[in-house]
C-alpha cells in the first residue's frame, strides 16, 4: 500500500500506535507533536509543532512538499479535552480546546487538501467522539469541538469531493490513554454501559476504521461518522 | 511584474485553461471571456499561484483573504487585476 501518511499528535496514546502501525505496515509517515518525542521508527519523521499556529503548520508543509512531494492521508488525531461543570470552565481551557480540535484540525486539511489536489487523490480522516451523540455531561466545550469538527467533516467532504479527496471521521469511545485519566472511574463505567458493546475501545479498533476509510476501494464513501461500541 | 504574468499564465497552462501559444494579457478575463473559470477553478488556479509564490518568492500568502473578498472590484477579474493585487500582498508581507 505504501501510502504518505500525515499523523497529527504521534507523541503518546493513539497517535503513537498509529506511527508504529502504519510504519510497520511499509508506509512513510509524517507526525507532530507540542514536545519531543521519545521513540523513532523507520521511515517516521517527527515535527514539533502547535497545531493551532498557522505559521508552523505551513512550515511542516513546505518541508514535506519538498521532501515526500504530496501527502496521501491526513490523520487529524491531536485532540485535548477537559472535563468540568459548564460553570466552572474558564474561557482560556474553551479557547484551547476550540484552537486544538478544531482549529488544528481545519488548518491541516486545508494545507493537506492544497498538495492532495495535485495528485486528484486524498483521505482525510478526523477525530470526533462518542460525547457527541451522546451528549455527556462535564464535557460540554469537549463535545461540542468534536460535533463542530462532524460538522466540518461533513461539509468538506462536499468542498473537496472534486479533488478526488475524501473526507471522514472516526468517533472512539474511551480507550486507555491520558486523554481519560482524569476522568473518575464511575463516569467511565457508566459511559460504557450506554455502548451496545460494554467495553474500552482499543488501539487496533481505531486503526480497523482508518483502514477502512484509506483505502483505495473507499472512494464512494465521504462525510461519514463512525462510532465505536455502537453508540 | 512579468514574472507574476509568468506564474499566472504557467498556473492556468497546467490547469489545460489555455495552450501554450496563446496569447495572453493584462486584460484577459479569468471569469468571464472564453477562460471562464468557474468557482472551483478559480480555488485550483489560486491554490497553484500561492504555492509558485511561495517556491519563487519564498513568501507564504493567503490570496482569498477577507481584504480581496471584501474589494468593490474584484481582484480576480482579469490577469492585470489579480497581478495588481498580488504585488500589492507581497509588499505588505516584506
Amino acid at each position: 500500500m505504501n501510502k504518505r501518511i500525515l499523523i497529527t499528535g504521534t507523541s503518546r496514546g493513539i497517535g503513537k500506535y498509529l506511527v508504529d502501525y502504519y510504519t510497520s505496515l511499509g508506509n512513510t509517515v509524517i507526525g507532530c507533536s507540542r514536545n519531543e518525542i521519545n521513540y523513532t521508527f523507520k521511515n517516521y519523521e517527527h515535527f514539533i509543532c502547535d497545531i493551532s499556529d498557522e505559521k508552523c503548520v505551513k512550515k511542516i508543509f513546505k518541508k514535506i512538499s519538498i521532501t515526500h512531494k504530496g501527502i496521501d492521508v491526513l490523520i487529524n488525531n491531536a485532540g485535548v479535552s477537559s472535563m468540568n461543570h459548564s460553570l466552572l470552565t474558564d474561557i482560556s481551557t474553551v479557547r484551547n480546546i476550540f484552537d486544538t480540535n478544531l482549529i488544528g484540525s481545519f488548518l491541516f486539511i486545508r494545507e493537506a487538501a492544497k498538495l492532495m489536489q495535485k495528485n486528484k487523490f486524498g483521505r482525510v480522516i478526523n477525530f470526533s467522539t462518542v460525547a457527541v451523540p451522546l451528549s455527556l455531561e462535564g464535557e460540554a466545550i469537549y463535545a461540542s469541538s468534536k460535533a463542530a469538527v462532524i460538522s466540518l467533516t461533513k461539509t468538506l467532504s462536499k468542498e473537496l469531493s472534486n479533488f478526488g479527496i475524501t473526507v471522514n471521521a472516526i468517533g472512539p469511545t474511551p480507550v486507555k490513554t491520558d486523554l481519560i485519566k482524569s476522568i473518575p472511574q464511575k463516569k467511565l463505567d457508566a459511559l460504557i454501559n450506554r455502548q451496545a458493546i460494554k467495553r474500552y475501545g482499543e488501539f487496533q479498533d481505531i486503526s480497523n476504521v482508518i483502514d477502512f476509510f484509506i483505502s483505495e476501494k473507499s472512494d464512494f464513501i465521504t462525510g461519514q461518522e463512525i462510532y465505536l461500541g455502537g453508540v | 511584474m512579468k514574472r507574476l504574468n509568468n506564474i499566472i499564465t504557467d498556473s492556468l497552462k497546467e490547469m489545460d485553461i489555455m495552450s501554450s501559444s496563446e496569447i495572453i494579457d493584462s486584460e484577459t478575463e479569468l471569469f468571464n471571456g472564453k477562460h471562464g473559470l468557474d468557482s472551483l477553478g478559480l480555488v485550483t488556479l489560486l491554490i497553484n499561484i500561492e504555492q509558485k509564490i511561495e517556491t519563487e518568492y519564498g513568501a507564504s500568502i493567503t490570496i482569498a483573504d477577507e481584504k480581496a473578498m471584501s474589494q468593490k472590484n474584484s481582484p480576480f477579474k482579469t490577469i492585470g487585476s489579480l497581478v495588481a493585487f498580488l504585488e500589492e500582498k507581497l509588499a505588505d508581507d516584506e
